[in-house]
């Protein structure tokens, strides 16, 4: 009951989104009625033309160029309509998919990142584009089609009545036969093409894993095992392909025949009843056409329904993301923050990303100008989820965070985010040019600038000995520069906005260490003078730092300086003499 | 795809057949308006009842025989295409075992998955429907034309006159929108990639505010792909008003031209039905065609697709000499450069390792230090220079004898779906049980196998997915010890391990009875620092070999990675970084 109250209310979503082509909807439905009532009147012509051709010097010329010429006219009137029709359903298909689609997007802008980062994005993906091509598909197609289907069936059965009722019981009774057949073929299949899927999905699984690891089945001589394994699948998935094709083939032919039998039914009864008076010869004719289409709008419709409740499926996960709440609006009069000196204060904040699981809890920290706060602790400790709360992009749940006294919740979130710069370890370049991802924060920064920033972040090097300069285009994620050379790239878009305070992740483990150390002075290069909040990987970061909050398991357990904290003795002094301490080399 | 075509040919059989008894099925459709013109013409005319009966009796029997032969055309059909796409499979799996790696490497392996996978079920589906239609449908076109001719050949001519007229029309319609939907497609990719990447880029694109003009960019996209597909849709929606008219059109001309044979006593009413009966055959045959020649062109560029991995021969050509017993390896100025690349990945490589003895090759990333490597077993040729393997160029050795005398520990630990056990067997499947165990030993792996539930039975999931990192290591490591080789390769294969336990593994191994020529690949100082010879790579040139304290006093790059490593001593020796 809830589920069919669900659609009910997709349902009217998608009205609601049809709402501005309703003019073309309504269009669309009447040339419908047009093209079909037009296409079914033709047999009916073609029967009377027959008529006029009784036999030698029995021929009625001048009706017959008539009926003709009705024909000539009805068949255009009829694909005109059609054409028209198919223009209109095209547009208002179209334009909905463009208006939902944009409508995902724009508010996939506003969707906290707790949203965002809570699914796979190629779920969100396919949201937007798979699930919402597929209902206009579905829906709006379907609908159009199951309406003209509908529409052959019953104008067929209104003339086909008015021609003989006798016939048409042959028809009418007939006819449901192959229906039945395709479904029988159909349920029986099904389980044939589920089987034929899931061994396929096999010896995918097996082609990917041995074509993917091809050189290590090579160094260890495997071909032959390799080989007889996939020959044992392959024959499996020859055998039940086989029979799923097969099987499934047998509908064509299957209704076919039944069409084939409805027509010696047609032909048999429409013959005895002409013989007494029934019908004419171009009665017999114009039945012998309808029993012919007739299967056809039946055979479209059965598919058309599962097609609406997928498509329904579809619109609804679609309505899902679009209804799904906006991150909380700016306030009214923002504070505006222009140019702050980078005092920070974090005051009683507590913050989980599940209500039952605490993890930041009456958090306090008092950061002056120009001051380097480390954050350490073991991997997976949720050493991001400052940067998150920083940032605007997770609000906090209790507590506040202040930039010079003044509060972020008084502020607008694009003023908050101007006021830091951000290098996450997770190096996302925009596919496009490498200079417009330096200018990213300052699109009309001159071409002197942008070489600027890249010297300061020491990528100007490598920039300038690629093929086509600061103008070589970048494939999506960076395509194929190196991990440093895009963490490179990443810097010198800070540096061209040098914006007051910084917050860096500043993880190098897939960087050989000559590159780290380049890294490292563009790094310290940009942090002087500036407020930063730094996830510290490296000894000399963490000794350097102002106050170190250590963080365990989402938490912040400790915070103090690296003096103060060894000798606290506790969960710094611990990771320090597991991680660093010892250890030949400081980052590992 | 011609070449392809030669793997049907165990299905002669059905590739005849089938095709013949679906022609049979056309040819008794292509009956049944005339058994129809009897019953009008005949039946209707002497009022014979019982003659109306057995025609229509013909009528099911033309059914019946049409039903048999068109299943059993279907199930050869189904029968020749499964088979073959089998065979196909098989054979395009067997040929990229036989590849080097350096075809590997230009194919890719996600094209040579595409192509095993997609590109073989699209075959498959060209060559059924070709073996089921391919013949039928211009059979029943022009059959219903020949028929039509028998009957009455001036009213024929219509038939003659609209097929070809039909035929344009569809073709071009369709050949206009082909292009049009691959435009389509690409825009329909701008428009998902283009949502892609504002999810992946989020964060940075909140932090420099560029929302609104996410937001422009994809309504640029999106409204570009709306007018391409009104555009399409447009002209595709001629194809069935268009057709229609014709054929109507062809139905007035045909009336009226078999009224004037009527009134002349050449034709009979019940003739003028068979006449429009089979122009109505016409229309759904030929869009049927349509749409087969769209299927088998699809196939057919799959099938080239395919064809092109079968034509890629392996460079690589085995020696037939048997590689000898000590494990000497020597490289004669080696110079290597990938297919395609202007610059050699490694240049004038020269050096001598010992029988028993550690080599560690030691540079950043990129410098050439897994291209040297890959060298000894011979997964990719040098370019110039030999290697030689206790004196014998690679290149005249049996190739499988080669490798199975070397082990390898790739840099990206892959394990296999089974069980601890069938990997281990990688290595040497008539491994006992106490070698697997004495391997995992050595590879610091047994508390891996104790803690799981099974032991050596344990399950893999692919690619070891249930292992972590470091856990994967270990077990590539135990693999490549199970084969007892006389040279052991391990390619930064201890990256994951921490320094104790990487420790331990590299004296376990020097510590063998009989150890192997072992060869360390590595960024880290420490992984290298005890080994007998260290090569220093940088740009593909040895800039520098020897042991660790000769490098430390001759070799810039050595010293600069080594205190980049050990920060400590680098201030204690006066250099700061």
């Amino acid at each position: 009951m809830a589920k069919s109250a669900d659609r009910r209310r997709t349902l009217g979503r998608v009205l609601r989104y049809m709402g501005p082509y309703r003019l073309h909807l309504c269009g669309a439905l009447l040339l419908a009625l047009i093209s079909v009532a037009l296409q079914l009147y033709i047999p009916i012509l073609v029967g009377n033309a027959v008529d006029c051709i009784l036999g030698p010097n029995q021929v009625d010329f001048s009706a017959l160029a008539s009926i003709l010429g009705w024909i000539g006219l009805v068949a255009a009137a009829s694909a005109l309509a059609q054409w028209c029709m198919g223009e209109l359903n095209n547009r208002v298909t179209y334009s909905v998919v463009r208006d939902v689609r944009q409508a995902a997007f724009v508010h996939m802008q506003t969707l906290p990142l707790s949203y965002l980062d809570r699914y796979p994005h190629g779920q969100t993906v396919s949201r937007v584009i798979a699930d919402v091509d597929q209902f206009a598909d579905g829906l709006l197609l379907g609908f159009s089609q199951l309406f003209t289907g509908v529409m052959t069936i019953l104008g067929t059965l209104f003339f086909m009545l008015r021609l003989s009722w006798q016939i048409s019981l042959v028809v009418i009774l007939l006819t449901p036969v192959s229906l039945v057949v395709a479904e029988f073929v159909a349920t029986r299949t099904y389980a044939m093409f589920q089987r034929q899927s899931e061994i396929r999905g096999n010896q995918t699984a097996m082609i990917d894993e041995t074509v993917g690891q091809m050189k290590v089945v090579q160094a260890f001589g495997r071909q032959a095992a390799c080989q007889a394994e996939f020959d044992q699948v392959n024959e499996e998935l020859r055998k039940c392909s086989l029979r799923a094709i097969f099987f499934s083939s047998i509908t064509n032919p299957s209704t076919r025949f039944i069409n084939a039998l409805v027509y010696a039914g047609v032909g048999l009864v429409g013959a005895l009843s002409s013989m007494a008076g029934g019908i004419t010869v171009g009665g017999l004719t114009t039945f012998l056409s309808y029993a012919n289409q007739y299967t056809k709008p039946f055979n479209e419709i059965t598919g058309v329904v599962t097609e609406l409740q997928n498509a329904l499926a579809c619109a609804g996960r679609v309505f899902a993301l679009i209804d799904e709440p906006a991150q909380p609006p700016d306030p009214e009069n923002p504070v505006v923050l222009t140019d702050p000196r980078g005092q920070v204060d974090i005051q009683d904040l507590s913050f989980s990303y599940q209500p039952d699981k605490p993890l930041i809890q009456h958090f306090q920290l008092h950061v002056e100008p120009g001051q380097r706060v480390a954050i350490v602790g073991p991997t997976g400790c949720g050493k991001t989820t400052m940067i998150n709360l920083l940032m605007g992009f997770y609000q906090p749940d209790q507590g506040d965070i202040a930039i010079d006294g003044v509060s972020t919740q008084a502020m607008g979130r694009e003023n908050l985010r101007q006021c830091f710069g951000m290098v996450l370890q997770d190096t996302w370049l925009k596919s496009g040019t490498i200079r417009e991802n330096i200018a990213m924060g300052r699109p009309q920064a001159t071409d002197q600038e942008i070489e600027a920033a890249a010297r300061a972040a020491h990528a100007h090097g490598f920039i300038r000995r690629l093929p086509q300069g600061y103008r070589t285009v970048l494939g999506e994620s960076g395509g194929t520069l190196s991990q440093g050379q895009k963490q490179l790239l990443c810097i010198a878009r800070v540096m061209l906005c040098l914006p007051p305070m910084l917050i860096l992740d500043e993880a190098t483990s897939s960087i050989d260490t000559r590159t780290e150390l380049k890294i490292q002075q563009a790094f310290d290069r940009m942090m002087e003078g500036r407020t930063s909040f730094i996830v510290a990987h490296r000894l000399s970061t963490i000794q350097e730092a102002d106050v170190i909050l250590v963080m365990e398991n989402g938490r912040i357990v400790e915070q103090g300086s690296h003096a103060q904290l060894l000798a606290r003795q506790g969960a710094y002094a611990r990771l320090y003499e597991s991680q660093f301490a010892g250890k030949p080399v400081e980052n590992f | 795809m011609k070449k392809l075509l030669t793997y049907l040919r165990p299905y002669r059989k059905e590739c005849i057949l089938g095709p013949l008894f679906k022609l049979l099925e056309a040819l008794f459709e292509l009956f049944v308006p005339l058994v129809m013109t009897d019953i009008i013409d005949i039946g209707l005319a002497a009022g014979d009842r019982s003659y109306i009966w057995s025609r229509c009796g013909v009528l099911v029997l033309l059914a019946v025989v049409g039903l048999a032969s068109a299943i059993t055309a279907q199930l050869f059909a189904a029968r020749a295409s499964t088979g073959f796409s089998a065979i196909l499979r098989s054979r395009l799996f067997a040929h990229v075992q036989s590849l080097s790696y350096t075809e590997l490497d230009s194919l890719g392996a996600s094209t040579i998955i595409t192509r095993m996978t997609s590109d073989v079920n699209q075959v498959q589906n060209g060559v059924n429907m070709a073996l089921r239609l391919l013949l039928r449908s211009p059979f029943v076109v022009f059959g219903a034309m020949v028929m039509a001719f028998t009957i009455d050949v001036p009213a024929a001519l219509v038939f003659a006159g609209v097929i070809p007229v039909l035929l344009a029309v569809v073709f071009a319609i369709i050949l206009a929108t082909v292009p049009m939907h691959r435009q389509v497609q690409a825009g329909l990719d701008q428009v998902t990639s283009a949502t892609r990447e504002n999810l992946t880029g989020v964060r940075v694109l909140r932090a420099f505010r560029k929302e609104q003009e996410e937001i422009q960019e994809f309504s640029r996209r999106n409204e570009a792909l709306n007018r391409l597909q009104i555009r399409v849709g447009r002209i595709s929606n001629l194809l069935n008003p268009v057709t229609y008219v014709i054929l109507n059109l062809a139905v007035v001309i045909l009336l009226q031209k078999g009224a004037v044979r009527v009134e002349s006593g050449a034709l009979t009413q019940g003739q003028v039905v068979a006449l429009y009966n089979y122009m109505s055959q016409i229309l759904v045959e030929l869009i049927k065609m349509a749409n087969l020649i769209i299927t088998i062109t699809k196939a057919v560029a799959c099938g080239n697709r395919i064809q092109g991995v079968l034509q890629t021969e392996s460079s690589q050509h085995s020696g037939a000499h048997q590689p000898g017993r000590q494990g000497r390896v020597e490289f004669c100025q080696v110079s290597m450069a990938y297919h395609g690349a202007a610059a050699e990945a490694i240049s004038q490589v020269s050096f001598v390792a010992e029988p028993g003895q550690t080599i560690g090759i030691i540079g950043g990333t990129g410098s050439g230090k897994t291209t040297l490597a890959n060298l000894i077993p011979r997964f990719y040729d040098t370019t110039q220079g030999q290697v030689r393997i206790d004196g014998q160029d690679v290149k005249s050795l049996d190739i499988q004898a080669l490798r199975s005398s070397i082990a390898v520990v790739p840099q990206k630990a892959a394990l296999f779906r089974g069980t601890i056990r069938s990997n281990l067997q990688w290595g040497n499947p008539q491994a006992t049980e106490e070698e697997m165990t004495s391997a995992l030993a050595i590879a610091q792996a047994l508390d891996i196998v104790e803690n799981k539930a099974g032991g050596l039975d344990a399950a893999v999931e692919q690619g070891g997915a249930n292992f972590s990192g470091g856990q994967r290591q270990r077990l590539t490591i135990a693999r490549a010890l199970v084969r007892r080789p006389k040279i052991l390769i391990l390619d930064d294969s201890a990256s994951a391990l921490d320094y104790a336990t990487d420790a331990k593994l590299r004296m376990a191994i020097a510590g063998l009875p009989n150890p192997p020529t072992t060869f360390i690949v590595s960024q880290r100082a420490a992984s290298v620092r005890q080994a007998d010879l260290i090569l220093v790579l940088e740009d593909g040139h040895v800039v520098g070999q020897g042991k660790h304290q000769e490098l430390m006093e001759t070799c810039q790059v050595y010293r600069e990675i080594y205190y980049s490593q050990f920060p400590k001593e680098a201030a204690a020796n006066g250099k700061i970084r």
